[in-house]
């Protein structure tokens, strides 16, 4: 999957995208979340409370129980500040 | 007609506000909007981040939105990028319409889902210190009141 990341989503992790393979049991937002969060502090500080993080698939805002797949683009970041 | 533009540059408010008049007497009403960045609490600068591609999705679903409940006729929309100083235009809204009330309505409707929902975020510099803008309360309430 390609994964995004804005804000201080983004800053936390040190990244603003990239392409992972999940294990075959990651297949909604909630699991990709846990097994970012094992990948290292930058993802389990951007992670520590989903209250602030939001979640795009596919450039559609959309909750952390959606489904993913292997083709999805899936963005993480805090709520919305713009206009 | 409505044009959706993301950019860095500044736009010239006036030169939006006329491309918003079409056929020569067909509209009866423009509205617009500006937002600008103030300068309080010793702001110095504010750098707005976005996401390209779903900023104009999620724009262009809203403006979908707008059209059915309100007879509008043009629509422009212009949102800038990057590092703003205060005083300096961050976003235009404008609406054409034959009537005031569809002109003020839509362009209120736009701005209050711009803010919740199109994914821009702003990072604000001051001397002592950088944060990134926190979500506002009042926001997701004024959204409330189209639902």
């Amino acid at each position: 999957v390609k994964i995004l990341y804005f804000a201080w989503v983004r800053q936390r992790i040190g990244l603003s995208e990239e392409d992972l393979r999940p294990p075959a049991s990651v297949t909604n937002v909630s699991q990709l979340i846990e097994f970012l969060k094992s990948r290292g502090a930058g993802y389990a500080a951007a992670f520590n409370d989903l209250k602030t993080v939001r979640v795009a698939v596919n450039q559609q805002h959309t909750a952390l129980d959606a489904r993913i797949g292997p083709d999805d683009e899936i963005a993480f970041f805090p709520p919305v500040t713009g206009g | 007609m409505s044009e959706i533009r993301i950019q860095h540059e500044d736009f010239d408010p006036g030169a939006e506000i006329e491309a918003l008049n079409g056929a020569q007497g067909s509209v009866g009403a423009i509205a617009s909007f500006i937002g600008l960045v103030r300068g309080d609490d010793g702001l110095i600068a504010m750098t707005l981040d976005h996401y390209p591609g779903m900023c104009e999705r999620e724009i262009a679903a809203h403006i979908t939105e707008a059209k059915t409940r309100w007879p509008i006729q043009a629509l422009r929309i212009v949102h800038r990028v990057g590092r703003l100083i205060p005083g300096e235009r961050i976003v235009f809204v404008g609406v054409a319409s034959m009537h005031r009330q569809a002109a003020f309505q839509a362009a209120e409707f736009l701005m209050d889902y711009l803010k919740t929902r199109a994914p821009f975020w702003k990072r604000e510099e001051r001397p002592s210190r950088e944060d990134w803008v926190e979500a506002k309360a009042v926001d997701d309430e004024s959204v409330k009141r189209w639902h």
